[in-house]
């Protein structure tokens, strides 16, 4: 009976923090239209969550390419194809690699900066004053980081996958050999808009997430210095889940 | 700029009736009635714990009272709708106790803030407002400086610069000298007499420092247990014979605000625990 009651009242606080997330979501969705015509704010939030992350977004990038350039040509060297390399390596940067290691970057790059940014906000008054000065922290804070990563998001994967696919070739043509006009022709043969349009909707799906958890738990953040460690802890953890069951979802949702 | 519905319009400026309010279950105020009059420097005193920047925040809005009414400018603060409450606030400024300046904000865009967001003025004219209000707290020079610059001092003589920068006739100060040294301490203190004087601003300030505030306050209010114990000029406190009053005003360490946090008897769980071993 007492084990009933507590997963009652776990599956009640379950849906009550759902509940608070999707109307925090409609807040920042009312407020974005106001947003959006003062865009030198969401300008600088592209460039802290996007510009920022560049560095780690392409240097992982080009390791994750690296690494399927290798699996991939000893897996396609068995059954004599490796000509099909490209085409593997883009295919699987594209749809899958590409959004969901950016998206699961993101949330440990900015997603994390975000929340203890705005958490200290919190935590140093920062929000209360705004409030007291009549503005409202949800249009002037909060809005312009989510669009921000957004925005952000499917610039970063399709960076990310561009230069994937570049250390995807440097193994492939450059150290094994691969044929050149082969890995790049199989792989504009093979790769079509609907392989790309799923990348897309995946990486856009996945700034929406990884934006409003960041952004929900800076600002909910209890105001101490470990409440906000508690709340970026929160928002890469989350994030990270959110996009890998997200993932599968979508994918289902693609065949 | 719209006005806020005036509901009724007083000779005080804030007027508390019957507040009840709880944190937790736990009573902070229990049918507290308080009048602040326009124009003048009220002091909100009383030991630590006692609800006083609780009280700031329910006058401020930032909090709803569970039962009673506030009533600041003839607003009344339990039925304000959220965009009222915004007008109201306009017309209200407020000095946090760390200052609260935006930090990724110079100090000059910190002062221009409010304006920036709540008027379509030229920038050459917030240039001149956001100097002045600057030149007021004697920190013209620092203006290009940023929030982590700044001496505690500094940044509170700042945040005061942003809170009086929409011109307010509310200004509310959140224990302004705690952790000031004694010449910032002056400085604030001057600051607080000259604005109220020469701006006519209501001042409220909580603070539990007795000396410092009983040089600046027309009106002092003693809040213990959740309600006020005495009310006065900081003569009229000084010779009120009532032992809360005596007790902080003299700051002794016990009287009837206990020194101990209730606790199990003392020998006993010594006792107990040299059992246990």
């Amino acid at each position: 009976m007492k084990a009933f009651e507590e997963l009652r009242s776990s599956l009640i606080e379950s849906l009550t923090g759902l509940g608070s997330v999707v109307r925090f979501l409609l807040r920042l969705i009312v407020n974005s239209p106001g947003a959006l015509r003062r865009y030198d704010l969401i300008l600088q939030q592209i460039y802290n969550s996007g510009a920022l992350s560049l560095v780690i977004i392409m240097l992982s990038g080009l390791f994750v390419g690296m690494v399927l350039g290798l699996q991939g040509f000893q897996l396609l060297q068995r059954f004599g194809s490796e000509e099909a390399l490209g085409t593997a390596a883009a295919i699987g940067l594209v749809k899958e690699l590409g959004p969901v290691v950016t998206a699961l970057l993101f949330a440990g790059r900015a997603g994390s900066a975000l929340a203890s940014e705005l958490g200290l906000m919190r935590a140093t008054d920062q929000i209360s004053a705004m409030e007291m000065m009549a503005v409202d922290p949800i249009g002037r804070v909060c809005v312009p980081r989510f669009l921000g990563g957004v925005i952000t998001m499917p610039l970063l994967s399709a960076i990310f996958c561009v230069i994937g696919i570049y250390g995807a070739q440097l193994v492939g043509v450059q150290m094994m050999g691969v044929d050149s006009g082969s890995f790049w022709s199989q792989m504009r043969a093979s790769v079509g808009m609907s392989d790309i349009n799923e990348g897309i909707v995946k990486s856009c799906i996945f700034g929406v997430a990884c934006s409003l958890i960041a952004v929900y738990e800076g600002y909910y953040a209890t105001p101490t210095a470990e409440g906000v460690g508690q709340a970026t802890t929160r928002t890469v953890v989350t994030s990270a889940v959110v996009i890998l069951f997200l993932d599968y979802l979508l994918t289902a949702a693609f065949l | 700029m719209p006005t806020v519905k005036l509901v009724n319009q007083t000779a005080a400026i804030v007027e508390i009736r019957n507040l009840n309010y709880a944190i937790g279950g736990r009573p902070v105020f229990a049918g507290l009635d308080m009048s602040i009059p326009r124009g003048r420097i009220t002091a909100i005193m009383g030991p630590s714990g006692t609800g006083k920047t609780t009280l700031l925040r329910l006058i401020t809005g930032q909090l709803i009272a569970d039962s009673g009414s506030i009533e600041v400018a003839g607003v009344d603060l339990r039925t304000v709708r959220r965009t009222d409450l915004y007008l109201l606030r306009r017309r209200m400024g407020m000095l946090f106790q760390n200052g609260a300046l935006l930090t990724d904000l110079s100090v000059f865009e910190n002062v221009a803030f409010p304006l920036r967001e709540h008027t379509d003025l030229p920038e050459s004219l917030i240039r001149l407002l956001v100097l002045m209000k600057l030149q007021a707290v004697g920190l013209r020079g620092a203006a290009e400086l940023m929030p982590s610059e700044l001496s505690g001092g500094m940044s509170r003589r700042v945040a005061l610069a942003r809170a009086i920068v929409m011109d307010p006739e509310i200004l509310v100060y959140d224990e302004p000298f705690v952790g000031l040294d004694p010449i910032s301490l002056g400085v604030i203190l001057r600051l607080i007499r000259h604005l109220n004087d020469a701006l006519g601003f209501t001042s409220i300030v909580v603070s539990h420092d007795v000396q410092e505030i009983s040089t600046v306050a027309d009106q002092i209010f003693l809040l213990s247990g959740g309600k006020v114990v005495a009310r006065g000029t900081p003569g009229e406190l000084k010779a009120n014979p009532s032992d809360v009053v005596r007790q902080f005003i003299g700051g002794l360490a016990d009287g009837p605000v206990p020194f101990h946090y209730p606790a199990p008897d003392y020998f006993g769980e010594l006792l107990a625990a040299g059992e246990d071993h």
